[in-house]
């Protein structure tokens, strides 16, 4: 009896310290397995934005030796540099317009193809297809487009008996027409939109149905609730993005005309990399990263207000 | 349109108005398909166009939409006015050793974060993930001096070797998505056998995550493809710039010649255009994963 019981016991203790082993291994195996991610993040993450602080109280510039000048560079940007308020001045307008209406038509086209028509697959397929193509390409392509002469927006106005453009060539239209060019590569939002209208339960709008509502009580009603937290991860990812454009207006513009399109990222490359001011750059680089961690933290902070989790908590 | 007559015979008259508006939404649903899928299309349209037209008939008023004739050796001029097959061999030979980083990498961490469990690993993973939200501006130029420091600049090292450290918490985000919907009776089945972790990873995780790892190559492929501002600050040699970049200096050099820009474009777009054609449903499913919790 008690040799069966000792054995028991033995063979329980075994399996134990198997199972501890295991988890020593497992532990092990896990810290190794995200090691390389994790000296990544340290490298290219987390040691850039400490250095990228340190260096906006420097003078560097790409040759010489770092001298610590404290805030100069700070003062010298909010009270000496007036091509910073304009960067941020178009930056802002830039956003301000960009994200709602590329959000707004990505809405759009995806509730288009949630119709679940014969052949949408083909429609989606032709929506998505100008995302792919390399801003490179795009912004070389579009270059030709809004050719004043012999582009292909001035000839539809043309067509249609409407004044001629200057586009991108006039101050007064040149981040308008940065935008037109936006919409046309909303494709990845438009995905993720439609995989959130996808993931709405038919039965909530057969409910309403029931109740004698409409399309647009289904849409006002089941639809925009139901996807807010879509709403809500597009429009942050959007609002990152569309704050540190480059390529578009780096291609096609050159921040001109006369400034007008001299978004924030440009102007920071310029004195980054044309003028070699890599401490003011630096200071340039962190106020930009204040600015989009704040609003991102004020709209995270309101999301709570207006997204709609289900189960009724976060 | 049968089907709908048949339907409304046997309808009683309310429910007729309502099949009508019915049909008269899909209509409208069908029609407003068409409008904005054919000025989707237009702009690739008129760079098909331009790029076979003669510089003649290019710059004629007003447009016409038909080159004629058309003017193929447009594609062999572009092609050789920039040394294109050599700015495509040096895109590649970052490209390949890039993509195969962050799959190797990425996915060794997807897997540490979501199948193995140790101290702190969500909470490093919350970390890790909070800097998708950090705007790349920020890094941008101590990274740049630490490459400078080392001497690599002007070369494709500062490109490729972040690759092999994570490739990106987005990839990893998007792994780590996948791999959770994988049972973990398997992996349980698999200990009783005696395996160790990297035998699950190898015999049960990658079988079984072939779409969500054909995704993350597909993207890390197109943003290698698709990058400029890497290789516009870190390569300084005409001769070893990518694509992207002889592309854009080419639009600096020959800014008038539309039909060799738009025949350079186009090769530039059409190999990104067929992936996506024949890896459609990769492309739709990774971007979906991500927007998932």
């Amino acid at each position: 009896m008690q040799e069966v019981l000792i054995g028991k016991a033995a063979r329980r203790s075994q399996r134990l310290s198997g199972k501890l082993r295991y988890r020593t291994k497992e532990a092990f195996w896990g810290v190794v397995c995200v090691l390389p991610a994790i000296l990544g993040f340290l490298l290219w993450q987390l040691g850039p934005i400490v250095g990228s602080l340190l260096l906006a109280f420097t003078d560097w510039s790409v040759a010489g030796v770092p001298h610590w000048i404290g805030s100069a560079n700070f003062q010298r940007i909010f009270f000496n540099d007036e091509l910073f308020y304009k960067s941020l001045s178009v930056t802002l307008s830039y956003a301000l317009l960009s994200v709602p209406l590329t959000m707004l038509f990505a809405f759009a086209l995806a509730l288009l193809l949630n119709q679940k028509l014969a052949g949408t697959r083909i429609f989606r397929t032709i929506f998505y297809l100008p995302s792919t193509v390399p801003v490179i390409a795009s912004s070389v392509l579009w270059l030709w487009l809004f050719n004043p002469d012999f582009g292909l927006l001035n000839a539809i106005l043309d067509q249609l008996g409407l004044p001629k453009q200057q586009w991108i060539y006039d101050e007064a239209t040149v981040l308008p027409s940065l935008i037109l060019m936006n919409l046309w590569s909303v494709g990845p939002m438009m995905i993720i939109f439609l995989a959130g209208l996808q993931g709405i339960p038919r039965y909530l709008y057969e409910a309403v149905e029931v109740d004698g509502g409409n399309a647009l009580h289904k849409l006002w009603h089941i639809t925009v609730p139901l996807l807010t937290p879509t709403i809500l991860f597009n429009l942050i990812l959007s609002i990152i993005d569309t704050l540190q454009a480059f390529t578009q207006p780096y291609v096609m513009t050159q921040g001109g005309p006369n400034n007008a399109s001299l978004l924030y990222v440009l102007y920071l490359y310029r004195k980054a990399f044309k003028e070699a001011q890599m401490g003011y750059a630096s200071a340039l680089a962190w106020i930009l990263f204040v600015f989009i961690a704040v609003v991102s933290f004020l709209v995270m902070r309101s999301s709570r207000r207006w997204v709609y989790y289900e189960g009724g908590e976060r | 349109m049968t089907a709908t007559r048949q339907l409304l015979k046997h309808a009683p008259a309310g429910k007729s108005r309502l099949i009508w508006s019915r049909v008269i939404a899909r209509v409208c649903n069908y029609l407003f398909c068409l409008v904005v899928g054919s000025l989707m299309l237009l702009p690739l349209i008129w760079l098909v166009r331009s790029s076979l037209m003669s510089l003649d008939q290019i710059f004629r008023y007003p447009p016409e939409l038909v080159p004629k004739p058309l003017q193929w050796q447009n594609y062999p001029e572009a092609l050789t006015t920039i040394p294109f097959f050599l700015y495509l061999q040096n895109t590649v030979f970052i490209l390949l050793p890039s993509v195969l980083g962050t799959v190797v990498t990425a996915t060794l961490a997807a897997f540490g974060f979501s199948r193995l469990r140790w101290r702190g690993r969500d909470l490093v993973f919350n970390v890790l993930l909070s800097s998708l939200m950090l705007p790349y501006a920020i890094t941008l130029i101590p990274t740049f001096i630490l490459w400078a420091r080392l001497g690599l600049v002007n070369s494709t090292w500062p490109l490729i070797v972040p690759r092999w450290f994570g490739g990106g918490a987005f990839y990893i985000f998007l792994l780590r998505q996948f791999f959770r919907t994988i049972p973990r009776e398997l992996d349980e089945a698999a200990l009783l056998d005696g395996a160790n972790p990297l035998h699950i990873l190898w015999f049960i995780i990658v079988p079984l995550s072939r779409p969500a790892l054909i995704a993350v190559t597909i993207f890390s492929a197109l943003s290698a493809w698709n990058d400029f501002l890497g290789p516009l600050i870190y390569l300084n040699d005409s001769n070893k710039f990518t694509l992207a970049l002889g592309l854009s200096e080419f639009a600096g050099l020959y800014s008038s010649q539309w039909h060799l820009l738009m025949a350079a474009a186009f090769v530039v777009i059409a190999p990104v255009a067929l992936l996506f054609f024949f890896a459609q449903k990769y492309f739709i499913r990774g971007i979906a994963l991500t927007a998932t919790k």
